[in-house]
């Protein structure tokens, strides 16, 4: 339902601080990459809440279907070796 | 959902990856497509039964796509007029501070408005349609901001009263159960609470000021305080939304649990000020530890919906010329950007 008067949707992506992730905090309409980072600027930064900025144009993005969630994560569910508890040891042995 | 492949009838742990979902056979893809829309419905309801947030690209009913579309513009148009109220004092605002302190919170709220409607748009409808539901009247935005701002007092009983209303109503919605919504209104919530306090602090140096500031500030009160309750919407048995939207989690109080919150604690708010609530059915009640209150205006409440309080077309006229004025400045920037784009290609 999109309409071609309308600026590109873009989705933005903020690093709160350094040594962090960017985390997806939500999108907004800019007419190229550039005003995009601008915009974001003043509509998710007004308190100081990011060192970096990330956008990129929301059709570029590719996201798995929600339909398909059984089928891409169940095969990890039976793989309870893969964690540290799956291992019994003995009390004595330390640091491990 | 069922995991088998319909074809070869069996479950293994390793094929699983590749019988499923788009590389399976053909007729896998049938049965799927044709797995009833109950089971759909049943695995929402059961989702939202069990506090799992529904998100943009999972399977929701049209009903509530439609009543969380309606909520969220509704939501979104009420910050964006709501700047047009507080707007008008800005130039006028007594000292620099309070200058500084009114735009930053109307940038705020431009801002909410942002949020707001990038959470609508995830669910379907355009930025465009939106303001265009706007802009015909076709969506309504919250009926307090057709009420004039006429002295300076307006502005401290807004950030106290219709921020504070705004936060009773906002604080639940954090755990709204679609996403997108609820990520909008932690963010939201996070800047409310300056607006509030910034307006409770206008009442206070007014009501310890001379004879007509506090004139004004009782005014000021006079004025916002029914407007303000009528804020969480029609009385519980005239709400026809309230029941499914409390059913889906979309809201979690009614509207007159939230009403009584927020004269329980406004009217103790106003007692430091030395204020006087409008109310004269206004008591404690010291067996139910709640304050009995009038009842609002409803008539006035609907009259002003329908779109005729004091400065309903003025909002109104406002924002389309906002918007129609700006055209220009849409078209150029887009003319721009292709430019730009197209010289780094020749480049
Ligand atoms: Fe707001
Ligand atoms: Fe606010």
């Amino acid at each position: 339902m999109s309409n071609k008067n309308e600026w590109p949707l873009w989705e933005v992506f903020i690093r709160s601080k350094a040594g962090l992730d960017h985390k997806h905090v939500g999108s907004l309409h800019a007419a190229d990459a550039e005003m995009a980072i601008e915009n974001a600027r003043d509509v998710y930064t007004r308190r100081m809440e990011g060192v970096s900025i990330w956008v990129v144009e929301s059709k570029n993005i590719i996201a798995s279907d929600p339909k398909q969630s059984d089928s891409l994560y169940e095969p990890a569910a039976d793989k309870v070796y893969r964690h540290p508890t799956f291992y019994n040891l003995p009390d004595e042995v330390k640091y491990m | 959902m069922s995991k088998w492949c319909f074809i070869s009838t069996r479950k293994s742990l390793i094929e699983k990856r590749n019988i499923t979902g788009a590389k399976c056979h053909y007729l896998c893809q049938q049965i799927s497509a044709t797995m009833s829309i109950q089971t759909q419905i049943d695995q929402f309801e059961q989702k939202i039964g069990s506090d799992i947030t529904i998100e943009p690209k999972d399977w929701m009913p049209d009903d509530y796509r439609k009543t969380l579309i309606r909520q969220i513009s509704q939501h979104a148009h009420s910050e964006i007029v709501g700047m047009l109220p507080e707007g008008n004092w800005i130039t006028r605002a007594p000292s620099l501070r309070r200058k500084a302190v009114l735009l930053a919170k109307v940038q705020d709220e431009a801002g909410h408005g942002l949020y707001l409607y990038s959470a609508a748009e995830t669910l379907g409808v355009s930025r465009d349609q939106l303001y265009d539901q706007l802009h015909s009247g076709v969506a309504k935005y919250s009926s307090i901001f057709n009420y004039p701002t006429l002295t300076w007092a307006d502005i401290g009983a807004i950030g106290w009263l219709v921020d504070g209303a705004a936060i009773m109503n906002q604080v639940p919605l954090c755990r709204t159960s679609y996403g997108p919504y609820a990520r909008a209104m932690v963010r939201v919530c996070k800047e409310e609470s300056f607006h509030q306090r910034q307006g409770y602090e206008i009442m206070l140096t007014l009501s310890k000021g001379s004879d007509i500031q506090r004139k004004m500030a009782q005014d000021a009160l006079n004025r916002w305080w029914w407007p303000s309750l009528m804020m969480f919407g029609p009385p519980d048995a005239e709400s026809p939304n309230t029941e499914k939207s409390v059913r889906w989690k979309i809201k979690r109080f009614t509207n007159d649990e939230l009403r009584q919150k927020f004269v329980d604690v406004t009217v103790e708010q106003a007692k430091i000020l030395g204020l006087t609530v409008p109310d004269k059915d206004l008591q404690w009640n010291e067996e139910t530890g709640h304050y009995e209150f009038g009842t609002p205006n409803w008539a006035e409440f609907k009259n002003v919906v329908a779109g005729n309080g004091p400065c309903n077309k003025q909002r109104l006229e406002t924002r389309k010329q906002a918007w129609e004025k700006g055209q220009w400045v849409r078209d150029a920037a887009m003319a721009h950007a292709e430019k730009r784009k197209n010289r780094k290609k020749a480049a």
